[in-house]
């Protein structure tokens, strides 16, 4: 390769001092990259997914989906399907056993079987439960459905025509009373200042338009799950998810079971990026398992796996910035309009962080925004890594170019006049109350020296085609290439939003096992990848001052932890942890103070911590061992954690103190282009983000190198295409979605910045989604540096460089 | 689903015989895609795994008789120097695990027109051994192509081999795809010099509903090779002629619209393959490039 350096050799950590005391001698705590348990694992294929789940008698469910995109069904005939040999169970709606037949995350739009209308291609039609999975297969394909096929609506214009056909009719949802059109999910405006009266003050006002492409999230363990009958008439289900509170919340009241009678556990699971967010066969198994009485598995294989969980919203993005000559940006007007496809999932929250976020890291104190999703008969759209921030960072940031190109600024420049800071205003009104390095960001990537020009050719002037554009396929040798950098920073927001009671829960248990001190944590955490169990061993040995740390397996026996998503798990179920370890550490001195407080002092009148397994004074004098203090004891604790509450966005004006912590990172870009064909080689793209504390600075740099990555993906291949007369998916397979291979990765250097937030445990800051925003920006900037391109679409295709 | 597995390629031949509408497998790259994603449930399936001939290669003269199943890596290892072409259309064919597995034989058994041997193949020149219990034939690889995923063999008939000439001058392969490896083409081009019958051979692929050659470029680049004496002179080739012979080569071709890539930008781009790798052979040919060329072609990890 023609630049191997070790993306761990490249990353550096710079540390503003937190103060630490508990914890601070202990091995294997906070700020260590201990290592993950599941790594090795992984690696060498013998982790277990959620698809390697097994059951002696146990039966394989299928799902019949929808051929066409909007289409009412006039009949569905199951009676040679149910006739097969093996089959023990075929539903439709009409087996549905209860009333509630609809789930949804925050609008309970979704059938979980398509009743009389099918709203997208791949919707759920029917389920077959057989002995086999080729059985099963083969029956439903016996199945016959009678479609009448219905107009279709695909885009803003077709959606909110005013005869345009109803996706959901009679929406009663909580948005439907303020939405412009009943085929839009949300809308949000935020107006702050006066744009119109900025805009005058402008000595250069620059606009576009911009197109982002339908992103999958692309986890390579597809939807699986298996469901086991209770002997109490209750289910036991296993599965690959992301939230499993959300999950029961939906899946019990379809089944008709108290939420007791539904058992959650996690199984393993193989990535999840949003995609995991909404439920894909999880009510599907527990009906069949509970029909047949035998435990039921489902597996996707990889075509239905695009079918079946949301994508990325694609949208479209108008921007109007005007700047003033010394180079301050005297207004933004933006309009962003997301397609939310047939269900609403996570749409409403996607709009109001797309509003929220719309005008990135910078300061403008005269804004007009406007954020919507539409309901179409595209495949249903929801969260991805970025949520919403994704979209507006792609396009405010080729703005933010133009602007400095149209004033003759450097790029860099032009933005770091701008940023914002610590106190600096959203357009929502809410005052940035912790560090945002925004400048700073941008003068690390900026200061980095850059990768040797010519960097393919080696010893002899020969080329390595695996340096070049194309790659292996040996499309140039140096001819037509040119190199571009460009640049972008970004704003995401951490944790659930706009008042929602985002809060999680942790259980931790401390004991004396052998004769020694040891803690459980038991969480409903989903680990989806993200190392949320490693991280969770490392704070409770620090808080608890012991070695041996017990991750007890998620489940819904202990209280919801919330969702892996919004780069908020370390900060929240992190801050659940370390919360119910500091009560259980009370529980435990108090022990020590009624059992040994007459034989010293200190006991009465010493700051005491937990350290290598004893309790110690802040002068560092051991008192006593935590086992002798506890005994036989136990100590049990399950606590709720709450960050700080925020608030709803005004409806008219978005003005409200909507969300909990920002988190920042910025890109540098250095690709070559083929122009003549128009193949792109990203050279290197190198990051700087603020993390505010490295609880595992390993873990933090592999999340950001992954979200550079998927950033990447989007900016040069990925795309779901969906026929805009069908509405139907064109290339669901990995055969035609492609993302990128390890030879489209490039070398990630990362520079890690810790500047405390006040606010949040160890003053950590969710890092996960931050480096998907800037990257793909950043990717395209460099291309249009190479080219001169305007490239208003993401991804890039290779008949946009060349215009053929 | 019957799975036949033969111990000897008698057996084989006997079984595809009695069982003419049997699938082979051989690597099974292709076979078991299709059959995962249930496109294709045959009664039988015809496993070739057993029969250690179809792996194996022979150098004899001025041929190669490469066995229907010797997987990609070992072309790329082995055969650089005798099949450059095919060498290194190898390289670009799906991943290490892939080309461990696949080989020219299935790649020509499911006959598409993405296939990446194919453009090597036409370009280098050969000819397809299809055996059935009725006996051996011959087929030019130029008559092997029949229509979308259709080629000529006969239902009782299985490819033995290839026979493939040994290289007589410089060849290549270029493949654009929207990702820097493992990829299916969007279109690919191969090309052959034949300085000992003084002539050009190319391959087009995934640019119409069979691989071609385009036949009106190789005539009109060997006639002017042959006119300004550049095959014994080893002269430079006038841009003039480069940009003629890709004109002539995007010319050929017959693509379409799809989700891969547009017709116009297919055209475009094979023009700018013709016209690079008539570059890089015209100038190895010269002898310049020589070692540049051979480091070119090493496999890598
Ligand atoms: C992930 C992935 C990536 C891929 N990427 C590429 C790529 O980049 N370029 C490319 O060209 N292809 C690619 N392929 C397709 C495939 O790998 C090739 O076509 C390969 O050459 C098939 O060889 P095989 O031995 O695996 O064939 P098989 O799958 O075993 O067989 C393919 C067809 O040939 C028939 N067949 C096999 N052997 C014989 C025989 N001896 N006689 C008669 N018929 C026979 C079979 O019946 C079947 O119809 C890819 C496949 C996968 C799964």
């Amino acid at each position: 390769m023609a630049d191997t350096t070790s993306p761990r050799a490249s990353s550096s950590v710079t540390r503003t001092p937190t103060s630490l005391t508990q914890g601070s001698t202990t091995k294997g705590g906070i700020g260590e990259s201990t290592l993950r348990p599941d790594g090795i694992l992984k690696v060498t294929g013998e982790f277990a997914y959620s698809s390697d789940l097994w059951h002696e008698d146990m039966l394989w469910g299928y799902t019949l989906r929808s051929t066409v995109a909007h289409a009412e069904i006039r009949s569905i005939d199951t009676s040679e399907a149910l006739a097969t040999s093996g089959v023990y169970a075929v539903l439709t709606y009409d087996d549905l056993p209860t009333e509630v037949k609809n789930y949804g995350l925050e609008i309970q739009d979704t059938p979980v079987l398509a009743h009389g209308k099918v709203r997208h291609h791949g919707e759920p039609v029917a389920l077959v439960a057989a002995d086999h999975p080729e059985t099963a297969r083969r029956a439903a394909a016996k199945i016959r459905i009678e479609y009448a096929d219905l107009p279709v609506v695909t885009d803003e214009a077709s959606a909110t025509a005013p005869d345009a056909i109803l996706v959901h009719e009679g929406r009663d949802d909580h948005h439907s009373g303020h939405v412009p059109h009943p085929n839009i999910v949300h809308r949000q405006p935020i107006v702050r200042g006066d744009a119109d009266a900025a805009a005058a003050r402008a000595d250069v006002v620059v606009r576009g338009e911009y197109v982002f492409g339908m992103q999958d999230q692309a986890f390579l363990g597809p939807e699986s799950g298996l469901a086991v009958p209770g002997e109490d008439g209750g289910v036991d289900l296993y599965v690959a998810t992301q939230w499993l509170h959300s999950d029961l919340r939906q899946i019990a009241p379809v089944l008709g079971l108290p939420e007791k009678k539904v058992r959650m556990t996690l199984s393993g699971v193989g990535g999840a990026f949003g995609g995991r967010e909404d439920l894909s066969m999880q009510i599907h198994a527990c009906l069949l398992a509970l029909r047949t009485g035998k435990p039921v598995k489902i597996v996707y294989n990889r075509f239905e796996s695009f079918f079946g969980h949301v994508h990325r919203h694609p949208a479209k993005l108008w921007y109007e910035h005007g700047a003033t000559r010394d180079g301050k940006l005297t207004h933004v007007k933006c309009r962003i309009v997301l397609d939310g496809g047939a269900y609403a999932s996570a749409s409403p929250a996607v709009v109001g962080n797309a509003a929220s976020l719309s005008i990135g890291p910078y300061v403008v104190e005269d804004v007009a925004i406007e954020a919507l999703a539409l309901y179409t008969n595209n495949p249903p759209c929801g969260a991805m890594r970025g949520f919403g921030a994704v979209q507006a960072c792609f396009a405010y940031e080729a703005q933010m170019d133009k602007v400095a190109a149209e004033l003759g600024l450097d790029p860099v420049e032009f933005r770091q006049r701008n940023a914002m800071e610590q106190g600096t205003v959203m357009p929502t009104g809410q005052p940035v109350d912790s560090p945002a390095p925004v400048a700073e960001l941008l003068r690390r990537v900026k200061s980095r020296p850059l990768p040797p020009e010519r960097q393919w050719e080696v010893a002899g002037g020969a080329a390595d085609v695996r340096a070049l554009p194309g790659g292996l396929s040996n499309t140039t040798h140096g001819e037509g290439v040119v190199r571009g950098v460009g640049y972008a920073v970004g704003i995401k927001n951490v944790g659930f939003s706009e008042g929602f009671d985002d809060y999680s829960t942790a259980r931790v248990r401390m004991e004396v096992i052998n004769g020694e001190a040891v803690a459980t944590v038991h969480t409903a955490m989903a680990e989806v990848g993200q190392g949320g169990v490693t991280v969770h061993a490392q704070i409770a040995r620090t808080e608890l001052g012991v070695t041996q740390v017990t991750i007890h397996p998620a489940d819904t026996q202990v209280g919801s932890a919330g969702s892996t998503s919004a780069s908020r798990q370390t900060y929240m179920t992190g801050g659940a942890v370390r919360n119910t370890c500091e009560a259980v550490r009370e529980k435990v001195l108090e022990i020590g103070r009624r059992k040994f407080g007459t034989y010293h002092p200190a006991w009465a009148t010493a700051e005491l911590l937990l350290e290598g397994g004893k309790v110690v004074t802040d002068g560092g004098e051991a008192l006593a061992g935590i086992a002798e203090v506890l005994e036989d004891e136990a100590v049990d604790l399950e606590l709720e954690f709450r960050h700080r509450p925020t608030q709803a966005f005004d409806l008219r004006t978005g003005q409200g103190n909507g969300h909990v912590q920002y988190s920042f990172a910025a890109h540098r870009a250095v690709v070559e282009v083929d122009t003549e064909l128009g193949l792109v080689k990203v050279v290197e793209l190198a990051c700087a983000q603020d993390v505010g504390k490295a609880l595992n600075p390993l873990s933090v740099v592999g999340q950001i190198q992954g979200g550079t990555t998927q950033g990447l993906g989007v900016a040069v291949m990925e795309e779901i295409v969906v026929d805009p007369v069908t509405a139907k998916v064109r290339n669901p397979s990995f055969t035609d979605y492609l993302i990128p291979t390890i030879l489209d990765t490039p070398t990630i250097p990362v520079d890690v910045l810790e500047l405390a937030d006040e606010h949040a445990p160890y003053g950590l800051r969710g890092i996960g989604e931050a480096p998907t925003l800037s990257s793909t920006p950043a990717v395209l900037a460099a291309i249009r540096n190479a080219t001169g391109l305007e490239l208003n679409k993401t991804p890039i295709r290779p008949e946009h460089l060349t215009g053929s | 689903m019957e799975f036949l597995r033969p111990a000897s390629w008698e057996e084989a031949l006997a079984a595809k015989a009695e069982h003419p509408s049997a699938v082979p497998i051989a690597g099974g790259t292709d076979v078991m895609v299709e059959i995962n994603f249930d496109h294709r449930r045959p009664e039988h399936l015809l496993d070739l795994n057993r029969i250690a001939e179809l792996q194996e290669w022979e150098v004899a003269g001025d041929t190669v008789r490469l066995g229907a199943s010797v997987p990609y890596t070992k072309i790329m290892e082995h055969l650089r120097a005798e099949l450059p072409g095919l060498a290194l259309a190898s390289h670009t064919v799906a991943s290490p695990q892939i080309r461990n597995r696949g080989g020219v034989g299935g790649n020509l058994g499911t006959a598409s027109p993405a296939g990446d041997a194919h453009p090597a193949l036409l370009a280098g020149g050969g000819e397809v051994e299809a055996v059935s219990v009725r006996g051996t034939r011959l087929i030019p690889i130029d008559d092997f192509y029949k229509g979308v995923k259709r080629n000529a063999l006969e239902p009782d008939e299985l490819i033995r081999a290839v026979h493939l000439k040994k290289a007589t001058g410089p060849q290549q392969f270029s493949k654009v795809g929207t990702r820097n490896a493992m990829v299916i083409a969007v279109c690919a081009f191969g090309l052959a010099l034949h300085p000992d019958a003084r002539t050009v051979r190319t391959g087009i692929g995934s640019a119409a509903p069979t691989p071609i050659r385009a036949t009106t470029a190789e005539e009109f680049l060997a006639a002017a090779l042959d006119e300004a004496g550049l095959w014994e002179s080893r002269g430079v080739l006038p841009p003039a002629v480069a940009r003629q012979f890709a004109d002539l080569v995007s010319g050929a071709a017959n693509p379409i619209d799809d989700v891969r890539g547009t017709a116009s930008y297919r055209r475009h781009a094979l023009g700018v393959m013709a016209r690079r790798t008539l570059g890089w052979t015209w100038e190895q040919y010269r002898g310049t490039e020589q070692d540049e060329l051979d480091d070119r072609s090493k496999p890598c990890a």
